[in-house]
């Protein structure tokens, strides 16, 4: 069948483990303030790619995979192309590549549910560790990411937990305290990455005539992430 | 044959016969650990480590030249000895008397050392010029007999950086037969050689062969009296590491002291070496301290080699490089690596005396290397930017494993094997020559078949490619005829004796031909076949600029539309050039690595299908051209991995940058994503790959303010330099290429 592709890095080293050819599916159903590709949002545009056409393209560069990399499916939300995206894994186990999955876990069917059986790791973005935050900057509630996780926990599918740090919202010890205890509740999370929030996504905001909302916070010091990631 | 000085090595037929790999073979020990063993640098290293740095600032305050000795041609025994700090230096000899002072090799051509002398303040001497007055020069001879279509393609910059006004290097000595066997045991074989010569048939090969060899002999002989002077005789082989540092480094000083080829590339002696201070080690005479004390002298030496240069000359070969290239790693035939303790030590002095663009230290990397030691580069790589990287996977079936690179890429086999440098032809300059039927627009000269500009408002690709085709069939010829006369001029004149004394009298030669401009070429091919291109024209008709309207496949995105242009069209060259005899029937080889002449190629050249506009650089060797890659920095290696190494056996030269960040979060994570990455490009059998793990902005700080980064080294293509000994030039062209970033 065929998807929607944003685009495609051929070489990521930051959305899963090793080297990995990272696709970023287009459409998303959450709006968060601190998005760094508002331009994935909309469903209808992007580039339609079959399923097969992405993994023989992956194929491609699996000599650089080494043991612990593979394909990454990230997004916007792939979740909202879940037969896609599990063809996509589908296809990638059957030519031996390491699958990897980017998402916000906002949505738990039938359809995801069969994706996660073909998934071997997800990066799972937990916003804020508070509710409140979570309605206010992401539009969804913390309570269906924690359904997410308690069924990647219940089916044993490695964990990790990510989250963007961003001053005034998140970046304080409380947050991370949280984030840490959510991680030892399950036992699939075996690692923990906290990501500054950054701004150079500001000029696809301008370019989308769009109004950036976190265009007067400022980015975390190297220093305090520092700091933060010492209390995991 | 026994003798004591080899004591405790293994018995082997290297000791009947000249054979250092069999000797290495029987000897060396691999070691496959990691690397907490190394020492860093002693107080005694770090001092003289500093009398040197001192230099080099004294150096490049003076205009990038120290000094010159213009009274005297550089030989072997032309200077008195000279010192950076006698009591302190454990390894010694410099080119001249004194370090950083460059002497005058006027063999090659007298006319460019008067301007090199020039440039920097200087007159050559009377003596010097009185002398050459009587004496022709390899230039001199070249200009007798080039034919006026050959001096129009150099004009015309169609072909461009031959070594006829220069040394040609790229002939790598096998400097170690030095220490192994020492010099009179070279003499005598050689002389055993020359003898037995008296049964064949005096030929004219026969005669040169001879006379060639006398000559060599002659210089072994100075090359004996150029190490007394020093206070060594290094007639019998070496005793101890020290005295096999010492002899091999006195044979590759005589080779620079003869001769300022482009490239004097070192070998492959780490772990040659490693086998002596293994035996002093065990000895108890010897300390991983004073181990890699001894190798970290040895490289100090290697810092201050110097030849003197025009400025035109940089423009070319930018950054005042010598390519004292040595290979290091890499897996031996019998499937134990060659790695050893000596090839940590050695990549250990980009730590012990800091980053430097010299030797260029060049990693055989094999898939099935030793972890650790594939980590241990990476992390070299990283902090550095100082070593490049060449498969040994597909290298080792054509070349054994005791081979090395010259200058950037240049594989031989060491000792047995030399090659006939011959720079580069501007296929993208032939590309437009060929649309005007025989006319260069740039430089206004005709040349080549004289036809119709092409006609139309549109391109056509066959027709095109028609054209383009019998162009590179007439370049071809004309090419290989070029070298011939340079390569035969250079034998006559400017004789390498004491590097072609360091290899078997029956020595195997390459002629190596290059290409430029080969991206720029693929993407205007591409354009021509899946865009519309017009072709604008001047008063006179003659095609000078284009209009591309569509899109088309770009090189450098893993698309095999345009991809495969680029490899057919290397294809097509080496099988031309294969059309045309070569001079003592050297084996036509390709290149397709530009050193920094990326710039001025493109200087010369109109402009491009492509949209490359005119004068506009070209991405360098076989690096698609900048900021077209749009699919990440795999896809751009896997475009370029399928250029066929049998089609290019001169070398196809990458060039990646990358930002910390796009490597990984932290230095771990680097270091496996980047073993991963030179593991999984040389899977797909491409050749070579310089690192540089930076920022652009580092550059642009150091293009602002060149004193507070003298040390900022980076790889360019097949080999590394100092940022601020590029041109201004050289240096925007090194930032504006693509910096892989994360998306």
């Amino acid at each position: 069948m065929t998807g929607r592709v944003h685009s495609i890095q051929s070489m990521g080293t930051v959305d899963g483990p090793g080297v990995r050819y990272v696709v970023f599916l287009q459409g998303c159903n959450l709006r968060c303030s601190c998005c760094h590709n508002p331009d994935t949002w909309r469903v209808n545009e992007g580039t339609e790619y079959t399923a097969e056409d992405i993994v023989s393209r992956a194929i491609r560069f699996r000599e650089y995979f080494g043991r612990e990399g593979g394909i990454t499916l990230s997004g916007g939300e792939p979740l909202l192309q879940a037969e896609f995206a599990r063809e996509i894994f589908e296809l990638s186990h059957k030519a031996g590549i390491n699958t990897c999955l980017d998402t916000s876990g906002s949505l738990l069917n039938g359809n995801v549910k069969a994706l996660l059986d073909e998934t071997d790791r997800v990066l799972l973005d937990i916003k804020y560790t508070d509710d409140e935050l979570y309605q206010r900057h992401a539009g969804c509630r913390l309570e269906s990411v924690l359904v997410f996780l308690r069924y990647l926990d219940e089916k044993g599918i490695a964990t990790t937990l990510r989250q963007v740090i961003i001053p005034t919202l998140n970046d304080n010890a409380e947050n991370v305290t949280r984030l840490k205890e959510i991680a030892k509740a399950h036992k699939c999370v075996d690692r923990i990455e906290l990501l500054p929030f950054r701004k150079i996504c500001e000029v696809k905001y301008k370019a989308m005539s769009l109004s950036f909302p976190l265009a007067d916070v400022d980015e975390p010091t190297s220093e305090r992430m520092t700091a933060l990631r010492t209390l995991l | 044959m026994k003798h004591e000085n080899w004591n405790g090595f293994n018995a082997g037929v290297w000791q009947d016969e000249i054979n250092v790999r069999d000797f290495i073979q029987n000897n060396y020990r691999e070691y496959t650990g990691e690397p907490s063993f190394l020492a860093g640098a002693t107080p005694r290293t770090a001092a003289l480590m500093k009398k040197v740095q001192n230099l080099f600032v004294i150096e490049q305050q003076s205009g990038g030249v120290l000094d010159i000795d213009t009274d005297v041609a550089s030989s072997l025994t032309a200077y008195k000895p000279g010192y950076i700090d006698r009591e302190n230096e454990l390894i010694v000899g410099l080119q001249t008397n004194r370090p950083l002072k460059r002497g005058v090799n006027p063999f090659g051509g007298i006319r460019m050392v008067r301007q090199a002398c020039e440039a920097y303040g200087y007159t050559l001497g009377r003596n010097v010029e009185e002398e050459f007055k009587y004496r022709t020069t390899h230039n001199d001879g070249v200009f007798r007999v080039y034919t006026d279509e050959m001096r129009m393609a150099r004009r015309s910059h169609v072909i461009t950086g031959l070594p006829d006004a220069y040394g040609r290097g790229r002939i790598i000595g096998d400097y170690r037969r030095v220490a192994l066997y020492g010099v009179d045991r070279l003499i005598a074989e050689k002389k055993k050689d020359k003898a037995s010569l008296a049964d064949r048939n005096f030929d004219t090969e026969t005669i040169q062969l001879d006379e060639e060899l006398y000559r060599q002999i002659s210089f072994l002989g100075y090359l004996k009296e150029m190490a007394a002077m020093y206070g060594y005789d290094i007639s019998a082989p070496a005793k101890n590491a020290r005295e096999a540092i010492q002899w091999t480094y006195f044979a590759y000083l005589g080779a620079i002291k003869e001769q300022n080829g482009a490239a004097m590339s070192l070998g492959r002696v780490s772990t040659f070496f490693d086998i002596y201070i293994e035996r002093d080690l065990k000895a108890g005479v010897l300390t991983e301290e004073s181990a890699q004390e001894l190798i970290d002298d040895f490289v100090i030496k290697l810092r201050v080699a110097r030849h003197l240069r025009t400025p035109e000359y940089n423009e070319l070969f930018g950054g005042d490089p010598m390519w004292i290239t040595e290979a290091v790693g890499g897996m031996g035939e019998d499937g134990r690596t060659l790695v050893s303790k000596s090839s940590y030590r050695i990549l250990n002095t980009l730590y012990t005396l800091g980053p430097a663009p010299e030797p260029n230290l060049t990693v055989l990397w094999s898939n099935a290397m030793p972890e650790s030691f594939k980590r241990f580069c990476a992390k070299v790589s990283a902090d550095t930017d100082s070593i490049q990287y060449e498969n040994d996977d597909i290298m080792r079936p054509v070349y054994g494993d005791d081979y090395a690179i010259a200058c950037c890429v240049s594989a031989m086999k060491i000792g047995k094997q030399m090659q006939f440098f011959g720079a580069r032809c501007n296929l993208a300059k032939l590309l437009l020559i060929a649309i005007n039927g025989g006319y260069d627009t740039t430089s206004g000269i005709h040349i080549g078949p004289q036809m119709d500009v092409l006609s139309g408002d549109k391109l056509e690709y066959g027709e095109v490619m028609a054209r383009f085709e019998t162009y590179i069939e007439w370049l071809s010829r004309l090419y290989v005829n070029t070298m011939n006369v340079i390569h035969y001029m250079h034998d006559r004149y400017a004789y390498e004796k004491i590097q072609m004394a360091l290899h078997d009298t029956d020595v195997g030669r390459f002629m190596a031909f290059g290409v430029a401009g080969l991206s720029v070429v693929a993407d205007s091919i591409s354009a021509i076949k899946f865009a519309s291109v017009r072709p604008i024209r001047d008063e006179a008709g003659f095609i000078t600029d284009f209009e591309t309207v569509g899109d088309f496949p770009k090189y450098g995105n893993d698309d095999d539309r345009v991809d495969l242009i680029a490899k057919d069209i290397t294809h097509k060259v080496i099988t031309e050039l294969r059309k045309t005899p070569t001079y003592r029937n050297a084996e036509h080889t390709l290149s397709v690595l530009t050193i920094t002449s990326n710039v001025m190629y493109g200087k010369n050249t109109g402009a491009t299908p492509d949209g490359r506009g005119a004068g506009e650089a070209f991405a360098p060797g076989a690096n698609p051209m900048h900021n077209r890659e749009e699919n990440g920095a795999l896809a751009s290696l896997n475009s370029v991995a399928k250029i066929s190494y049998d089609d290019c056996r001169d070398g196809i030269s990458n060039t990646f940058s990358i930002t910390p960040d796009a490597l990984g979060h932290d230095e771990e994570s680097r270091v496996t994503n980047l073993v991963a990455i030179l593991d999984g490009y040389f899977a797909k059998k491409a050749h070579h790959i310089n690192v540089n793990v930076m920022n652009r902005e580092t550059l642009m700080k150091a293009y602002e303010n060149p004193e507070a980064y003298p040390n900022l080294t980076i790889r360019v293509s097949g080999y590394a330099v100092n940022f601020c000994k590029l041109s201004r030039e050289q240096q925007r062209e090194v930032i504006s290429r693509t910096f892989h970033e994360k998306i």
